[in-house]
């Protein structure tokens, strides 16, 4: 046994350095230099150049002019330090009595049809895309509550919409963020809700 | 279900086949000690490692002390890993000021990453610093799935091997794996996945003010050099509690190709690098065509399940939902889930990008199936391969049985020694899967544990269980796991699935070396066709699903039917 251990020692000491140490570093090194956007969290700035979130990253909107994500079960919602899946099985009781309410929630202002996305939370409880269909049903609340028509309101959510890559990996999906901070460029500053 | 779906699959798990070929002939090169195009930058490296071990590279080892080398490499790894993780508040790089692990937790995170598993009982985000994730968990990402590969490499000199001693020497092979297969691929595709946007940064978070003016603080952590050799050494341990379904770990349709690809890649690389060693090309594909059909069929019904299964919680609403979107993310959908799902479960990787324990009954049930067959489909790397070829073992033993031989695989004569290793090896997953499960599911303090109630309850015990003994690592998450009776016993289920699954292969391995290599006469049974690829699906789910479908009617299959009657 003993023969084995000396080996098992200074591999372990060896590899520790070369891939615990160099490898991270060297790669942390790389991607620094060749790609900051994303090696620091694709991180978003206002004009100010102020930080207002990731583009990968889903955040909370409540604000009747802005387009709303999903629901979150990280954290108390959208915490990005505590990713997170609601893991409720399909017969559930909490998971069923959560879907009811917030789909009655959604069908008090009339829009029609309740989009699955829209009362189920992601694996990561930090989904930045919704559909097209949950982000269409929004639109026309958010013409209303900006005062302008709803075809500017689908111009600006145009911009931040994806299809599937080439054709077919993935899902069409719309990405909350990006599609907000279009519509407030285009069409003003909302206001913050009343708190 | 769309023709999109379909597509992406079948393209997804075709992509990993043509790669893995030309991946599986350089892999044998590096086995076998033969020249590669990257001699000239690491040869250096590699001689220095030997003298520092302290290591004759030439002189083979048996299999007693090929065994002893495994154990001895895993021991000190595991001591190293417990120690990070217990002093971490004492180590550098942990900008978050993070306490040490408990001594339960710290016992299951070592084992969980030494025997390649990677389930993770901690909330990575709010426990590990960056030093405990570098130089501890990466690493062991790296060893644990070279030592698979080096165990493979000796059960392939076995087959080519003529009345011999030596299996080859561990230490050679795990050292050549590392420097020849696993850093240069990592390091390359770690930065494609920094270039498609996963984040790498020693930085511990980043606020920002959101739109509406909250403050949210996102977690980073330098995430694509860890997330790259998690799929592609079959670990699976997430930098992030949610894994791969978190943005930063998996950001978009090309970073989960790439993902996918990696965490199926090298295990069947590792069959084809088997054929070449052993000279038995056409049987290994054999053995790969056994692999890619089952993991396909599992692909595929976890997607059918995913799109075709109705939703009580849906239809009580009046949601019109034709997909089960509980915990999957909108970019990635029920299809790219579903081939993640199979293939994650068939690899031992045990990354996921959707929640598995929110998944259909069968959905789920089939991952959890998957796990149970043996962690062969393709299975972990290196670890798939010897564990396949146990199972050909017992096909042919099956079949020797039937027409009255004595069995032969690649020209080894199969006899009462082996098999009885090979039983020895297959049994220890029920052993640990069902027993533990039935301890756990009378015991208030494992019952604690539980998110959700019924049967969905006994799948999370049971997948748990599954996912430590296969050394998986992913979850039914609503399971609470870090508590000492789940963070302990799922710590010896893990050590129980690799290290007594090892030495009883190794032991096969040490038997068949010494035997001749016989020529096959007209009464072998040939292993390289349709007929013997039919007979090893069928050993492989005949010994799956008699060992764990009395269990399964009462979790996820009584599940599917409540959810029908719910539904109705």
């Amino acid at each position: 046994m003993l023969s084995h251990l000396r080996p098992a020692i200074v591999s372990m000491v060896l590899f520790t350095g070369l891939l615990g140490l160099g490898y991270p570093l060297a790669v942390t090194a790389v991607g620094q230099a060749a790609f900051p956007a994303q090696a620091n969290g694709s991180l978003v700035k206002d004009k100010a150049g102020k930080v207002v979130g990731s583009a990968l990253i889903g955040q909370p909107f409540a604000g009747a002019a802005y387009l709303h994500p999903r629901p979150s079960a990280a954290g108390e919602g959208y915490d990005a330090a505590a990713s997170s899946g609601s893991n409720y099985g399909p017969l559930n009781e909490d998971y069923i009595a959560r879907v009811k309410t917030d789909a009655d929630a959604l069908r008090a202002d009339g829009a029609g049809a309740v989009p699955v996305d829209a009362v189920t939370a992601s694996g990561s409880g930090l989904d930045p895309h919704i559909s097209p269909a949950f982000a269409e049903r929004q639109v026309q609340r958010i013409a209303v509550a900006r005062g302008v028509a709803p075809a500017k309101v689908r111009a600006a959510i145009a911009t931040a919409t994806e299809g599937p890559t080439l054709g077919f990996l993935g899902q069409p999906r719309v990405n909350v963020l990006k599609a907000n901070l279009a519509l407030d460029a285009a069409l003003g500053r909302a206001q913050p809700p009343a708190a | 279900m769309d023709w999109r779906g379909w597509a992406e699959i079948v393209s997804t798990i075709g992509l990993t086949l043509a790669l893995s070929w030309p991946f599986g002939a350089y892999l044998a090169r590096v086995w076998t000690g033969e020249r590669t195009w990257l001699d000239p930058v690491l040869k250096p490296f590699e001689a220095f490692a030997y003298t520092a071990f302290g290591v004759d590279r030439a002189k083979g080892q048996g299999w007693v002390a090929y065994a002893g080398s495994v154990m001895a490499f895993s021991a000190v790894g595991f001591a190293f890993l417990y120690g990070i993780l217990r002093l971490q508040n004492l180590l550098p790089l942990n900008p978050q000021g993070f306490d040490g692990l408990s001594p339960h937790l710290a016992f299951n995170t070592a084992a969980s990453f030494v025997t390649n598993t990677n389930w993770q009982s901690y909330v990575p985000e709010t426990t590990l610093s960056t030093f405990a994730q570098m130089a501890g968990l990466t690493v062991q990402n790296f060893v644990s799935a070279a030592a698979g590969l080096a165990i493979a490499a000796a059960v392939a000199r076995a087959f080519a091997a003529d009345k011999a001693e030596s299996l080859g020497n561990f230490w050679v092979d795990v050292t050549r794996i590392v420097l020849y297969v696993l850093l240069p691929v990592s390091l390359v595709f770690a930065i494609v996945l920094v270039a498609l946007g996963v984040p790498q940064s020693l930085a511990a978070n980043t606020t920002a003010t959101t739109v509406e003016g909250a403050q949210q603080t996102l977690a980073l952590f330098p995430v694509a050099s860890q997330e790259i050799i998690k799929q592609f050494g079959t670990n699976g341990g997430g930098v992030f509690n949610a894994n791969s379904s978190h943005p930063f770990e998996n950001p978009n349709a090309w970073t989960n190709l790439v993902q996918i690809v990696a965490m199926n890649v090298l295990s069947l690389a590792a069959v084809f690098a088997f054929g070449r060693v052993v000279l038995a090309r056409k049987e290994a594909r054999a053995l790969v065509a056994v692999m890619v059909i089952l993991v396909g069929a599992a692909a595929a019904g976890i997607y059918a399940a995913e799109t075709m299964t109705p939703q009580p919680a849906m239809i009580a609403a009046g949601v019109d939902a034709p997909v089960s979107m509980e915990g999957k993310e909108v970019r990635f959908g029920a299809a790219s889930t579903a081939s993640w799902a199979a293939a994650t479960t068939g690899a031992s990787d045990g990354g996921v990008n959707g929640m598995h324990g929110s998944f259909t009954p069968l959905g789920g049930g089939i991952a959890m199936f998957m796990i149970q067959l043996g962690e062969i489909l393709p299975g972990g790397v290196g670890s798939g391969l010897y564990g396949m070829v146990v199972m050909a073992l017992l096909a042919v033993f099956v079949a020797g049985l039937m027409v009255g031989r004595t069995p032969e695989y690649l020209g080894k004569k199969v006899e009462a020694r082996e098999i009885k290793f090979a039983m020895l090896a297959v049994l220890i997953l029920p052993l640990a899967i069902l027993g533990f499960s039935a301890m756990a599911a009378v015991l208030p303090v494992a019952l604690a544990g539980l998110l959700n109630k019924g049967p969905h309850g006994l799948s999370e015990i049971m997948y748990a269980y599954s996912s430590a003994a296969g050394n998986n690592g992913s979850a039914f998450a609503g399971l609470t796991a870090n508590a000492p009776w789940w963070n302990t016993t799922l710590g010896i289920a893990m050590l129980l699935g690799r290290f007594a699954y090892i030495v009883p292969v190794l032991a096969i391995a040490g038997a068949l070396a010494a035997k001749p290599k016989l020529a096959p006469t007209t009464g072998t049974l040939p292993s390289d066709g349709p007929l013997f690829v039919g007979l090893l699906i069928g050993i492989i789910l005949i010994l799956g699903g008699l060992q764990f479908f009395p269990a399964l009617a009462l979790g996820p299959i009584v599940e599917h039917f409540q959810v029908l009657a719910a539904a109705r």
